[in-house]
């Protein structure tokens, strides 16, 4: 197999993808939300500014990623920031897929809902919120959805233990 | 309603007619296929909403995920949907080849499309024998668990192993299958036709059944796509997408197959969606039993790939690997990968996020029946609560992958 192509950052991905339908249009909604960006393994991943993750969507949902795919969070304690979360969105006419990051701080983790985009992403920041503790404003049911209610902690978080807990 | 004979009319008490009643369906229920819990809030039998309330399955997989060594997570994707196991295996392995840029030797490759495809029969075996039960037709559900049984079978050849086969690991198959396994296939896809004829005899005729499913449970292609439906709900609603034609993985790119699109949106439509499913699996079984590439099973990378047991005996050096890779495991590059690949139930897909050490940082599982219960209310409102049993039955759901 020959050497697999790695951009890392966001001016190598503008100078080698910027004909990829997905930096097209991030760029030309706002470049400036856009704060870093990488190609490996042959998927593209673009960070995205916390406050206008709704706005990308929206706009990558006009692009053509028609399709929420995936959400999911990195826990990267003890770095800051803290939280990744990972959106990976699907084009089905394009055939291709584009994952969102958005890099959150520890203290109080929030970011707007993207259930106006896509509805499907409920259960998903459901998930998120409960097995993170990251918060999604203007979420219709912001509940834990694996655990009980009277649950305490947030087991996928790296600082809560595999066994021995209680 | 034409009141005969000036009976009296009944008018329901004052306020009564705004009072809607709230019941549980389960969490012990035979027709939820597990441990799912559904409030269901119902005007007389009219469905106004239904809450799924999940998590009765929970067992942090995802946690236990991170203190495992990347060989050592295979037996426990296995169990997250036990129906399909060998689609668990095959996406986890492909996700971990992706990071480690492995040849996979083409026998190895036909090999996972063969068994991915044998699971996809063995999970539709059991939704349809499941979901006709749940109608009431209960002959289906003998004949089809009477097929499943020689999947099974053929699964406990290769793998000594019924249900949790963890048979394709990283790299390529744990081992050989044996000598006489694809003659076993062989034979086994041979009468499988027939018997999905008789399923379809059984049923596609049968008033019962139709009007049970016919026009139940309508969900539109853009409610589809919003609510993440994947797999043969999506289908069913009209959308032509399968990812083993479109985003073609583990080879899927050498065969012929059709991908059946009903534009129905209703139960129904699913039911013959998956039913066409099924015989277009046996045409792709068929396609990798004759074009089957002699060769090896295992990509040639000693440091990752468990050495063959009679090696490992007799050489000093595959003993040497085999003691590193079991006790140490292997290092994998830094960074994030998604494989998504399209399972019985629909679209499976693993995300895995690597610090460059032996054990995986993050391991993410995107199962199809996890989003797929968020379109329940959308297709059970305004129906009896009757028609929710169908419609449960109809969207293919496993309660161990939605809880994981």
């Amino acid at each position: 197999m020959s050497e697999p192509i790695q951009l890392l950052g966001k001016a190598a991905v503008l100078e080698t993808l910027g004909d990829h339908a997905a930096v097209q249009a991030i760029v030309a909604w706002n470049a400036e939300a856009l704060t870093d960006a990488k190609f490996d393994f042959g998927e593209l991943t673009l960070t995205i500014a916390p406050e206008q993750i709704r706005a990308a969507c929206f706009t990558l949902q006009g692009a053509g990623y028609n399709f929420f795919e995936d959400l999911t969070a990195v826990d990267w304690f003890p770095r800051s920031p803290r939280f990744q979360l990972s959106y990976l969105l699907l084009s089905l006419a394009m055939k291709q897929r584009v994952r969102l990051r958005v890099m959150l701080e520890e203290a109080s983790p929030a970011v707007e809902s993207i259930t106006p985009v896509w509805a499907g992403a409920n259960y998903y920041e459901r998930e998120v919120f409960d097995l993170f503790g990251i918060r999604f404003e203007e979420h219709p049911n912001l509940r834990r959805i694996m655990l009980p209610d009277e649950w305490k902690g947030h087991p996928l978080r790296k600082d809560y233990p595999v066994e021995g807990y209680r | 309603m034409a009141n005969p004979a000036g009976m009296p009319v009944l008018e329901p008490a004052e306020g009564a007619r705004d009072q809607h009643m709230v019941i549980n369906m389960g969490p012990q229920h035979p027709a939820t296929h597990g441990v799912l819990r559904l409030v269901v809030e119902i005007d007389g039998e009219i469905i106004v909403r239904v809450y799924p309330e999940i998590g009765y399955l929970h067992t942090g997989i995802e946690k236990t995920c991170e203190a495992k060594f990347y060989h050592q997570v295979v037996p426990l994707t296995d169990r997250i949907n036990y129906l399909d196991p060998l689609a668990n295996n095959l996406c986890y392995a492909l996700a971990v080849e992706k990071f480690l840029s492995l040849d996979i030797p083409p026998k190895a490759q036909w090999m996972r499309v063969l068994l991915a495809e044998l699971s996809r029969l063995n999970s539709h075996l059991i939704w349809l024998g499941t979901h006709a039960m749940d109608i009431g037709a209960l002959t289906v559900f003998l004949y089809t668990f009477r097929e499943r049984e020689d999947i099974l079978r053929l699964f406990e050849a290769i793998s000594g192993q019924r249900m949790m086969t963890s048979y394709i690991r990283i790299g390529g198959l744990a081992l050989e299958p044996p000598l006489d396994f694809l003659d076993r296939v062989q034979a086994f896809i041979r009468t499988l036709p027939e018997k999905i004829d008789e399923y379809s005899n059984l049923l596609t005729g049968n008033p019962i059944f139709r009007n049970r499913l016919k026009g139940v449970g309508i969900l539109s292609a853009a409610d589809a796509i919003a609510l993440g439906v994947t797999g043969p709900p999506l289908r069913a609603s009209g959308v032509d997408w399968d990812l083993r034609r479109d985003m073609p993985y583990s080879g899927y790119e050498n065969f012929e197959f059709n991908v059946p699109v009903s534009n129905d949106c209703d139960c129904w439509a699913r039911y013959e969606v998956r039913l066409i499913e099924m015989r277009e699996s046996v045409k792709i079984i068929q396609q990798a039993l004759d074009g089957m590439p002699e060769g090896a099973v295992k990509a040639d990378a000693p440091k990752i790939v468990l050495p063959d047991r009679e090696k490992m005996k007799t050489q000093m050096e595959a003993l040497i690997h085999h003691f590193k890779i079991v006790t140490e495991g292997f290092a994998v590059p830094a960074g994030e990968v998604y494989q998504g690949i399209e399972c019985g139930h629909g679209q499976m897909g693993y995300y895995i996020v690597s610090d460059g050490t032996a054990k995986p940082y993050r391991v993410h599982m995107r199962y199809p029946s996890f989003p797929v219960l968020q379109a329940l209310e959308v297709m059970a409102k305004g129906r009896m609560l009757a028609d929710l049993v169908a419609v449960i039955g109809s969207i293919d759901i496993v309660l161990g992958e939605i809880d994981r």
